[in-house]
């Protein structure tokens, strides 16, 4: 495989991957935001982290009972130590263990 | 210094996260015959977790540009969305705002959005050394599944879901602080609808667009209720 090709398709990515992150900048400039800009900066991260938590759960299917049963597990016990001891990193710990424990055994 | 503690505690979840699929990432690159220096070289430069997996077989297949380009911009298309609430705090960062926007990732994202700083703290450092401990946990996890990953004394399939636990813990602490629930069930539902109508592959940027138009027309309802109603104009 010839490495110009490489390093241009590369450099694209990185090109194109970071216009998506810049454009909410890029498109502001240096003005003074709008107020539904702020809006919207406080009320989104809400909404945009439950569909990262969908996101990551997206490869779940309901075929087999290994296909969800893990991850639908894995999270509630995250949420039940973290509603119990409201330590972020312990729920996160013991979430993962669990997680991996489980798709050992099933 | 201090900020330097401060981050670290900060990206600890992600470290493991970072690390595992950066593993992953460096097995990949390596069986599809790359070099350790365009692992590495990736990791730097595009910074972009499941970006970077997907490229490896359009690269080996020999992609054209265009549709590289096209599939770059719609795998990452949801970082659009993540600028918005920083557009203010990363233009009062000074030297470190080019790199904030480049290294806003997920995980960098989410930790963003719900750090409390303690008092005293330099918050443009903290910020930055945040984001910059999660690209190199990237880039050591993508060395060390290059060079080694084939070659590890152990199995740390399912360690990928910290990043989820963590992501579920922020919502958890959201849901719990924020005094108007309607940001984070809109952003469930439209999750869940696209879901069930699309699928695995298609649901995000349909529920993320879905979820924006959605609160842009809640405003006056999700203002009163946040107590910010103030900014609204009212007739």
């Amino acid at each position: 495989m010839p490495d110009t090709y490489i390093v241009v398709a590369i450099a694209l990515i990185a090109f194109i991957t970071l216009l998506t992150r810049a454009l909410p900048f890029v498109a502001f400039g240096k003005r003074p935001l709008p107020s539904w800009v702020n809006y919207l900066g406080k009320v989104l991260p809400p909404a945009i982290m439950v569909i990262l938590v969908c996101y990551c759960l997206k490869g779940i299917h309901f075929d087999v009972i290994g296909g969800f049963l893990p991850e639908l597990i894995a999270c509630c016990v995250t949420a039940g130590v973290h509603f119990w001891k409201k330590n972020m990193y312990l729920s996160i710990i013991v979430g993962t263990i669990c997680y991996m424990v489980i798709v050992r055994v099933m | 210094m201090r900020e330097f503690k401060f981050a670290l505690k900060q990206t600890f979840p992600i470290f493991f996260a970072y690390i595992f699929l950066g593993i992953a990432f460096g097995i990949m690159m390596t069986e599809a015959s790359f070099s350790i220096l365009t692992t590495v070289l990736c990791s730097v430069f595009i910074y972009a977790g499941s970006m970077q997996i997907a490229m490896i077989p359009m690269l080996v297949a020999g992609a054209s540009f265009p549709v590289l380009a096209v599939m770059t911009f719609f795998i990452n298309a949801r970082h659009l969305f993540y600028g918005v609430g920083f557009i203010d705090k990363f233009r009062r960062s000074g030297w470190r705002y080019p790199y904030m926007v480049f290294a806003l990732t997920d995980e960098t994202y989410s930790i963003l959005c719900s750090v409390k700083y303690p008092s005293g703290i330099n918050e443009k450092n903290a910020d930055f050394l945040i984001a910059l401990c999660n690209q190199s946990y990237w880039i050591l996890g993508s060395f060390l599944g290059a060079v080694a990953g084939r070659f590890l004394p152990f199995d740390l399939s399912g360690i990928e879901f910290s990043a989820t636990a963590f992501f579920l813990v922020v919502v958890l602490n959201q849901l719990s602080q924020y005094k108007s629930k309607i940001p984070v069930m809109t952003g469930l539902i439209s999750a869940v609808v696209f879901y069930v109508i699309l699928g695995a592959e298609y649901f995000i940027i349909p529920s993320l667009t879905v979820a924006f138009i959605t609160l842009i027309i809640l405003r006056d309802v999700i203002s009163h209720r946040l107590g910010i109603s103030e900014e609204v104009p009212h007739a």
